[in-house]
């Protein structure tokens, strides 16, 4: 036991002395939070939009100053024929021009239908598909408050739901993805690096060959991670509670067991690489590669699963982020307990022992 | 195994495959001896000490260290030896001190046997000014007595030196076996391996390996006698070539 301490302590100077690993732990983390909830964000702030309004009723103009009037859009100028729409995308100022119909008042009372074309600059798919729900959402409110009033109903837009998220806050979508690719970063690729760094500096050697077994050796270099990582989840949990004020609608302490439990599998696969790599570089290359191109795009984090062909969806199975991503974004937006995410649970434990089977089989072999 | 002998190996062998890397030597080291273990790059040194410290299994052949048998006690040997590798590995982020500490650490010294270490060994090496600096920062010729230093922090009854002096200038070496001289003087075995046919001639014995084959073992000066030449250079040439 006491070499086991003196062996942890040696590992924190390593740590606290390297100032990229100090940052990667701790810089890292706490950027990336910051570059996902504020900068790289889905969510639309004034944009821009123009108003073709052929109708000039009493609902158009109520229609319009909703839209003005939420946070989101700011109408920038009205136009009057549908020629100028092309001019004033190729300006790209406005990114969506909102088209009513002629008689759309009229027919709105009338025939309990009315027609509004939404167009947007699809340049930018996401801004443009974002816009179109947002504006689709006002209307949707809009439809809702003349229903109250009146017995019959009136019909403007397509039906659209969200559920979960409903006011598209990108920073929630965020979150889960930005927890496990850190988890994953600092646990796998930290991990691996300071395992085959012992090995190319030819420590590793005098450790085998002193008393220290090599399960001590393994333990004693994993578990500041552990703490680390540990502490890592904690900063960003509490980062997206009260900067974002994301809500942890479920256990804060099952949250805490599902990402122990995830940091335990990255730092198995952390160790899986660190004895198939002999260098430092060769283990930096395989962690990124790997592990955090996968957990970015295949997990789930960005691009959604189900849209994606079926072969890559079978791939996305094996990556321990999609179990880890559904599990986090079930606690903390739906709220729900082990008795939903059992199964997701079972699967990292499973991989995990999967992982650490299989370093140990390699281990050995190295050791002959 | 009378009492005087404390490395025994006899028929020792691994084959990788059917290439037989190290190919059934057999010899013994005696106590307080420096032994040298010569052979020209893959002749089969590195992989023989390997099987003798313990991190390899031997495919066939007998071997004691120390009293102990490699295939069943190998946690025994690796309490009774030290050992330093060619690679230089001490940790350059840590200091001189916390280099100590932590090795006499994971040979299960005591805290107040490593303060007591740690003073001897920085008087002995000269190094009581940087004991506070990283060892990084030293020359490499310190670096090497001290790694050395650290690998006898245990008292170990063995050494096992692989290549120890490679790249070191010729005034480090020289202060290097006084130090080696020094650990036989007070009982410690050195086994050494070495490149440098000049440090052959400080070793009370010397084995010449050739493809997994030890092919002369004898003191350097009936070796030189028995080739009829005038230094281990040429010892170590007339063999190589065959």
């Amino acid at each position: 036991m006491k070499r086991f301490i003196g062996f942890i302590k040696k590992e924190f100077y390593h740590i606290f002395r390297d100032k990229r690993s100090l940052f990667i732990l701790f810089g890292m983390p706490i950027a990336q939070i910051m570059l996902f909830g504020f900068a790289i964000t889905n969510e639309i702030n004034n944009v821009d939009i123009a108003v073709l309004d052929h109708s000039k009723g009493a609902t158009t103009t109520e229609i319009i100053n909703k839209i003005s009037a939420s946070k989101y859009f700011s109408i920038s100028q009205f136009i009057n024929k549908e020629s100028d729409i092309e001019t004033i995308f190729k300006k790209g100022k406005v990114k969506a021009v909102l088209n009513f119909e002629k008689g759309f008042s009229k027919n709105l009372i009338k025939d309990h239908k009315a027609t509004i074309q939404i167009i947007t600059d699809a340049t930018d798919p996401n801004t443009a598909n974002t816009v179109s729900n947002y504006v689709n959402a006002i209307l949707q409110q809009y439809q809702k408050e003349l229903n109250k009033d009146i017995a019959i109903t009136y019909q403007i837009v397509p039906q659209t739901r969200m559920v979960y998220n409903p006011e598209l806050k990108s920073v929630y979508m965020f979150v889960p993805g930005v927890m496990t690719i850190i988890l994953m970063l600092v646990s796998a690729m930290m991990t691996s690096i300071s395992i085959t760094r012992e090995k190319e500096l030819g420590t590793m050697e005098i450790l085998l060959v002193s008393p220290i077994k090599p399960i001590q050796v393994i333990v004693g270099k994993v578990f500041p991670y552990i703490f680390l990582s540990i502490i890592n989840a904690t900063v960003i949990v509490l980062l997206s509670i009260f900067i974002f004020k994301m809500p942890v609608q479920g256990s804060l302490i099952l949250l805490g067991f599902e990402s122990v439990l995830f940091i335990i599998t990255a730092l198995a696969l952390g160790i899986l690489i660190s004895t198939i790599s002999a260098t430092q570089q060769t283990a930096m290359m395989i962690s990124l590669m790997g592990l955090m191109l996968p957990v970015i795009l295949l997990s789930g984090f960005i691009f959604p699963i189900s849209s994606m062909p079926l072969p890559l969806q079978i791939i996305s199975n094996i990556i321990p982020a999609k179990w880890f991503i559904i599990i986090i974004k079930g606690i903390m937006l739906k709220g729900v307990g082990l008795q939903y995410l059992w199964k997701e649970t079972l699967i990292l434990i499973g991989m995990t022992i999967f992982y650490i089977g299989l370093s140990v089989k390699k281990y050995k072999i190295r050791l002959e | 195994m009378d009492n005087n002998t404390v490395i025994q190996v006899e028929g020792l062998t691994k084959m990788y495959g059917d290439f037989a890397a190290v190919d059934a030597i057999t010899f013994d080291v005696k106590k307080g001896e420096i032994f040298g273990f010569l052979g020209a790059n893959g002749a089969g040194k590195t992989t023989a000490m390997k099987m003798l410290i313990g991190i390899s299994k031997p495919t066939a052949g007998k071997a004691q260290v120390a009293g102990f048998d490699v295939y069943k006690q190998a946690e025994n040997i690796k309490k009774s030896i030290g050992y330093m590798s060619q690679k230089f590995a001490l940790y350059d982020d840590l200091t001189v001190k916390e280099n100590i500490t932590f090795f006499g650490g994971i040979y299960g010294l005591s805290r107040k046997r490593i303060k007591e270490k740690i003073a001897i060994l920085l008087e002995e090496l000269g190094l009581e000014d940087v004991s506070d600096q990283l060892v990084g920062a030293l020359p490499l010729g310190w670096k090497q007595k001290l790694s050395f230093s650290v690998s006898l922090i245990h008292d170990p009854k063995i050494v096992f030196l692989d290549e120890p002096t490679g790249g070191v200038d010729p005034i480090t070496r020289r202060q290097f076996w006084e130090m080696i001289y020094k650990a036989a003087h007070q009982g410690t075995t050195v086994f050494v391996t070495t490149h440098y046919m000049d440090e052959a001639e400080y070793c009370d014995r010397v084995s010449i390996m050739v493809n997994g084959k030890i092919e002369a073992l004898d003191t350097p000066k009936k070796l030189k006698a028995q080739f009829q030449v005038d230094n281990m250079n040429d010892v170590f040439l007339k063999l190589a070539r065959g």
